[in-house]
């Protein structure tokens, strides 16, 4: 048994404490956001945060989180408002969008460190793989995301769900961006 | 323009043989076809055709009937019918299809097919949905529909200036039978508002937030993972297996042998083993103690080929002809000077980052439902009827977003796995996924090849001979596409007087496939290469020798192929994108000290692509590109710019990736390569600045998947070779040739 917070909630893993967290996450956790792209660190499709670190969770074992913060791009935000997810959106910087959930947690963990990176910091802080190649993108992304971070813009592209972007801003006109 | 794919009442798209999937198509687009209504409580909403749902509250739900491996295709084909619907994007939500051919009509994502098959049979159905949209309104109203207009999801009357909502008029217009889609009138593009316009993901939102959209991010209840081992040596056959020990392995819920049926597309041989959690169920392999027999193919080797090959280039006797005419030994005879040279690239693996994957659900009345990332949905319900001996009715499958394909999931081989296992334990649902390992050694790979080229220059500087000696791989059993072929138009096939392309073949059982830009993405690379070679000796750069070779010829007739028409070459829209090139990377003026620009034209997938590298080289001779200046071709619109551009910066980057590292080597009968470590996919600091223009021309738009890669591998080489005076003649890049 394991225990461990994931997305603020606290939960135990009846699981081997070797299985890797990636697949407790998965198969145990129904948080299927979290990806398996290589299994050995490569990839980076497998990031979550924990204890605020971009960490690959495949390389990391349930017995390595015990008493640990986790937290997947599930729980990043409730409602996609995380200036990275909003920004990616925006930009477009996605294509298939499996490698993204992984770069929105690297790129989380980047900004809170720095909101304001440089292209080259960027760079060589996103070490993840993106298969389509999305990286022009990416690095645009991430500076408005830093943008939005700073306060000095805001995005309203992925709306919560449900809720329809324009409607909010209609019916709450504090939420308007113009 | 010329004659497209285009709907008629009742065989909308016929389709024959279809390069890209070795699947034989035939197939129509029934949009009189009505979908159950899936009224879940609530007002009902009205089901116009297969496509087009509008609710009361005026949402538009329209289908998106083509797999998504993002390229953009359930945003894409969606835009088309709502723009002729006039309905406002806002109010679309887009749901996706099931695999259901005679509901939809063909639905593949291969081939940069889906632009040039959907563009008019897309708006074909938004339009005549439209059209019903202003019948029920004159008819409520009691008025003639000449006097109505839409916009924006209403009808309204021009001479009142009344309006209803779609919603308010859907389930009035649902009772009326639809127009026949081939008589309806389609809007002028000058009033297109959604065509043209750059409009993000439909799934995007949901990407970000990790929703479980994938194949693999599949749930059911009671569902069971599997992982499945099979032999390194391809064509091995299984004599026995220890299953009990791996039964007794924790978390083990049972294992079994699958015999394979002899077909690697479909079925080989292995061992599957079933788990509550893949991790167990693919940890449990390790004690897996499996007796193959490799039969004559367990001493294959990527060295042996080579040597062939080498030998067969050498002993200048290729086994049959391609395509030949004028007199190529005249030529070389008189020739003032003769190029000779030997090219290589390598199998490819595909990678994409979802490893290959398929959850079925075998029924108790011997049914199966598959929700399967694949594709080629439709190839895949057939065959695995054929193979369950089942009619292919009784597969239903749910098509899933994918992790992207690169045409890795045109072959189905994984739904036959899961369909294998899965009719072992009727009523389970099962989830099979591979490891990245199972992904890199069993692809159906890129086929490496081999070309010994000539040309013949005469005295005045003119390439008058070009003879291809071209090695590559014979695959006995395979379907009637061959991803090793190489076509007897390959330019510069018909533009030089005297040319011979030829072929020897070797035997081998690598799998072999369709990877992005199939053929093209290995032949760019030979052809423009060794033009840039013709060019230097001539005292000319490659994109004054290409116009040279083009000047005063006329366009090719149009092709009737399984898509209707498709156009031929037309050597003014490749000067066109050539032009273009050159003007945007200032071609010809000086750039940075260090640098040095190369060029490569390529025409794939009915689209012509020029693009212009700037590279140098590190300290440490490491390759660097700095900027990519592409010029596109794709015909009179850009339906999704977001996805238009995505496409050209990713195939770019996934060319320059593959010349700079990427090989797979076959030693002992299988893949040496395994996983990201020993197969290096680009990563962000080799990422250039990309510049992408597209050259508008009177053409019907073709597609975008595939054809942006295929020029920049040779533009690469080339620009290197300005650099340092080495020529790149094997892929990928060894950086020692420069030290």
């Amino acid at each position: 048994m394991t225990d461990l917070i994931v997305n603020d909630r606290p939960v135990r893993f009846n699981m081997d404490p070797q299985t890797p967290l990636l697949w407790a996450l998965r198969d145990a956790a129904n948080l299927t956001g979290t990806k398996y792209g290589c299994g050995s660190g490569d990839c980076g499709a497998c990031m979550v945060l924990i204890d605020g670190e971009a960490l690959r969770s495949c390389l990391v074992t349930l017995a390595e989180c015990e008493g640990r913060v986790v937290v997947t791009v599930e729980g990043l935000s409730r409602d996609r408002s995380h200036p990275v997810q909003q920004a990616l959106v925006a930009e477009q910087a996605i294509q298939c969008g499996f490698c993204t959930p992984g770069i929105v947690m690297a790129a989380a963990a980047l900004l809170r460190t720095n909101a304001d990176p440089s292209e080259d910091q960027i760079k060589q802080a996103i070490t993840n793989l993106c298969r389509c190649g999305v990286y022009p993108r990416l690095v645009r992304a991430i500076q408005r995301a830093g943008r939005v971070t700073r306060r000095a813009e805001r995005i309203s592209a992925a709306p919560a769900p449900g809720i329809d972007a324009k409607d909010a801003a209609a019916a709450v006109p504090a939420m308007r961006a113009d | 323009m010329s004659e497209q794919a285009t709907l008629s009442r009742r065989t909308l798209l016929k389709a024959s043989a279809l390069a890209g999937g070795g699947l034989v198509l035939t197939a129509s687009i029934p949009m009189v076809a009505r979908a159950a209504t899936a009224a879940a409580g609530g007002p009902a909403e009205a089901t116009l055709n297969a496509f087009v749902s509008i609710a009361p509250d005026n949402t538009i739900t329209i289908v998106g009937k083509n797999p998504e491996i993002g390229q953009g295709i359930k945003t894409m084909l969606p835009m088309l019918i709502a723009d002729e619907l006039d309905a406002d994007w806002n109010q679309v939500r887009v749901t996706q299809a099931e695999s259901d051919a005679a509901r939809f009509g063909p639905q593949l994502a291969g081939g940069s097919f889906a632009t040039p098959m959907n563009w008019m049979p897309m708006r074909q159905v938004g339009a005549a949905t439209r059209q019903m949209m202003l019948a029920a309104a004159a008819q409520r109203w009691g008025v003639d529909a000449k006097g109505l207009k839409t916009e924006l999801g209403k009808v309204i009357e021009v001479s009142s200036g009344r309006s209803a909502t779609y919603g308010e008029l859907a389930s009035d217009a649902a009772k009326l039978s639809p127009p026949d889609p081939a008589t309806v009138t389609l809007k002028d593009p000058k009033a297109f508002h959604i065509i043209g316009r750059a409009i993000g993901g439909v799934d995007s939102p949901r990407v970000v937030k990790g929703e479980p959209i994938f194949g693999v991010d599949t749930q059911l209840p009671g569902m069971v993972y599997a992982a499945f081992e099979r032999s390194h040596v391809f064509g091995a056959k299984l004599k026995s297996a220890n299953l009990d020990a791996v039964k007794a392995e924790p978390g083990v819920i049972d294992a079994f042998v699958i015999e394979g049926n002899g077909n690697a597309e479909q079925l080989v041989d292995g061992v599957a083993i079933l788990s509550n959690n893949w991790w167990l169920a693919n940890k449990a392999r390790e004690k897996l103690t499996i007796e193959w027999d490799n039969g004559p193919w367990g001493d294959h080797s990527s060295q042996r080929y080579d040597e062939t090959a080498r030998a067969a280039m050498a002993s200048g006797k290729p086994q049959e002809p391609i395509v030949s005419h004028g007199d190529v030994d005249a030529a070389f005879a008189s020739a003032a000077k003769v190029l000779d040279q030997e090219y290589f690239y390598p199998f490819l693996a595909h990678v994409p980052m979802e490893p290959q994957n398929c959850t079925a659900l075998m029924h108790d009345d011997g049914a199966i439902e598959f929700w399967a990332p694949t594709q080629n949905p439709q190839a895949g319900q057939g065959s695995v009827a054929q193979m369950l001996g089942i009619t292919p009715d009784k597969v239903r499958l749910h098509i899933t977003r994918m992790g992207g394909g690169f045409g890795r999931r045109l072959t189905n081989d994984f739904m036959h796995q899961a369909a294998a296992i899965a009719q072992k334990v009727p009523g389970t649902p099962v989830q099979l996924i591979w490891s990245r390992e199972d992904d890199v050694r069993s692809d159906f790979y890129r086929p490496a090849g081999w070309h010994r080229l000539r040309a013949a220059i005469d005295a005045d500087g003119k390439l008058t001979g070009f003879d291809d000696h071209f090695v590559t791989f014979s695959l006995p059993g395979a379907g009637a596409y061959n991803p090793a072929a190489m076509a007897p138009d390959i330019f510069p096939a018909k533009y030089v007087p005297n040319l011979r392309y030829a072929q020897t073949q070797m035997e081998t059982r690598v799998p072999m496939g369709a990877l992005r830009a199939p053929s093209s993405n290995a032949l760019a690379y030979v052809m423009q290469s060794f033009l840039d070679e013709v060019a230097v000796e001539t005292g000319k750069d490659l994109p004054t020798l290409l116009l040279e070779m083009i000047d005063g010829r006329e366009k090719e007739p149009d092709e009737r192929g399984f898509m209707g028409v498709s156009p031929g070459f037309n050597p003014d829209r490749m000067r066109g994108v050539i032009t273009k090139a050159m003007a945007m990377a200032n071609w010809g003026k000086p750039v940075a000290d260090g640098h040095a620009l190369g060029f490569g034209f390529y025409f794939s997938h009915m689209g012509y692509f020029a693009e212009v590298v700037e590279a140098s080289l590190s300290d440490r001779k490491q390759v660097q590109v700095h900027n990519v200046w592409a010029a596109g071709d794709v015909g009179s619109h850009i339906i999704n710019p977001f996805g238009a551009l995505n496409q050209v910066e990713g195939s770019i980057i996934d060319g320059i990736g593959q010349a700079m590292g990427l090989a797979v080597q076959i030693e002992n009968g299988g893949a040496k390569q395994s996983n990201f470590h020993d197969y290096q996919l680009p990563r962000m600091p080799i990422t250039p600045k990309i510049h992408t223009e597209f050259v508008i021309t009177d053409n019907a738009p073709t597609g975008m998947g595939e054809p942006a890669l295929p020029p920049v591998i040779p533009a690469l080489t080339n620009a290197l070779f300005k650099l340092t005076g080495k020529r790149v003649r094997s892929l990928p890049i060894d950086t020692k040739l420069f030290a």
